[in-house]
């Protein structure tokens, strides 16, 4: 390499990598707005602001979903399996939501430390599988959670059978 | 060595070689995207949550690969024409770019119809798709960039220096939904580990994300090649081709 090119590659190494810091600390700075919500244990610890807007995920906890008779009212347990956060909706779930799965409430946190949630959004995993196999877990006595390490398995079981 | 990286920056050389690579690259990326989307689209399981919204990962996570994937060669090719000053590197960074763009606007469109059924909403600012709204804005600032100079070398210089700049925002992307809560997931399908899905769900999915960068290959070897002819209109070696055509 010729000395010229030498230090323009040299000069535009310190640009982006003085550029990548800028934006490295920005973004450290600013982390606590960055991420979506806050977990019930970030709640518990009186972390997120009260009487204003705001999300919160975690799990909908299994066996605490309450659904009232006469209306659209629901009630449920959010968890991060440090801290628990009760949650009170009206309205239609989106069709992902259920008991297990991931979950992000707009809304917000009440006096009694209740959160009254405005907007339910369901938040999925990264598995995929058909339903067959899901069935053959389920049946089989597995929650969701562990499906995918088993789902492998079974794949691999159905592979070896044929 | 350099002998053969300096053939390579020539574009006549390049010109002329590429001829007998371009019809295999659309060849093959036509067949495995036909092959990937019919495998995908039809025959592949459904999801035993989502059902039939699930099949979008076989269009949204090509996408959503090759729009990073374009920006690093836009920015690789544009250190290689600001440091060793191979014109050609220019061109074939001026010919990724709308791709590129399209790309990231594919990605960023799919997931949205992809939220409405699964999240219950199309849009939301976590942290993946913002950064992927931003990549999307960095496309067009290149693009923008590039003309909006009256001298082509300053508008390419402009461009490669905000490419090389803006890759900064791609492991943003890659690993926002590690770095802070997103409702995006993290990702199912990578080359480090074993997919999250049996093997009838990945297959499909690896088929296309193949065809996809062979479109990338194909459309970018087809794209510089017009540039080279463009640029290159007043030597002697394109007016004695365009002779030959007439």
């Amino acid at each position: 390499m010729t000395p010229k090119r030498k230090r323009k590659l040299y000069v535009i190494v310190t640009l982006v990598s003085l550029a990548a810091v800028a934006v490295g600390l920005t973004l450290y700075a600013l982390r606590a707005n960055i991420n979506l919500f806050f977990s019930p244990v970030q709640i518990a610890q009186g972390e997120a602001p009260m009487s204003r807007s705001i999300r919160a995920g975690g799990m909908v906890k299994v066996g605490s979903v309450s659904r009232d008779a006469e209306s659209l009212d629901v009630a449920f347990t959010v968890t991060d399996f440090v801290g628990d956060l009760q949650v009170d909706y009206q309205g239609i779930l989106p069709d992902l939501f259920r008991e297990g799965q991931g979950v992000v409430v707009v809304g917000e946190l009440q006096d009694d430390g209740r959160f009254r949630a405005k907007d339910v959004l369901a938040r999925h995993d990264e598995n995929y599988m058909p339903p067959e196999v899901a069935q053959a877990l389920e049946e089989a006595g597995y929650s969701p959670a562990d499906f995918q390490a088993k789902a492998a398995e079974v794949g691999q079981q159905r592979k070896d059978d044929t | 060595m350099w002998g053969l990286i300096h053939k390579l920056g020539s574009p006549k050389w390049f010109y002329y070689r590429s001829a007998a690579l371009q019809p295999w690259c659309w060849g093959v990326a036509t067949v495995l995207l036909l092959v990937g989307s019919v495998w995908g689209l039809v025959f592949a399981p459904a999801d035993y949550q989502q059902g039939n919204s699930f099949r979008i990962i076989y269009v949204h996570v090509p996408a959503a690969f090759l729009a990073q994937s374009v920006f690093v060669a836009m920015a690789v090719s544009g250190l290689v024409f600001m440091v060793w000053k191979i014109k050609l590197a220019d061109m074939a960074a001026a010919a990724m770019a709308p791709l590129g763009a399209a790309m990231t606007f594919v990605a960023l469109f799919s997931g949205a119809v992809w939220g409405v059924p699964t999240w219950g909403t199309w849009w939301i600012w976590d942290a993946r798709l913002t950064s992927m709204l931003i990549l999307l804005f960095l496309y067009l600032g290149v693009i923008a960039l590039r003309g909006a100079f009256s001298r082509r070398d300053s508008g390419a210089r402009a461009a490669s220096v905000l490419a090389m700049v803006g890759v900064i925002n791609i492991p943003i992307i890659k690993y926002s939904v590690d770095w802070w809560y997103t409702l995006h997931q993290p990702a199912s399908f990578t080359l480090t580990s074993r997919p999250a899905m049996p093997m009838e769900m990945w297959l499909p999915l690896l088929i296309m994300v193949v065809g996809f960068y062979g479109f990338f290959i194909a459309l970018t070897l087809t794209r510089t090649r017009s540039e080279i002819l463009r640029r290159e209109a007043n030597t002697r070696w394109v007016k004695a081709l365009l002779e030959e055509v007439n």
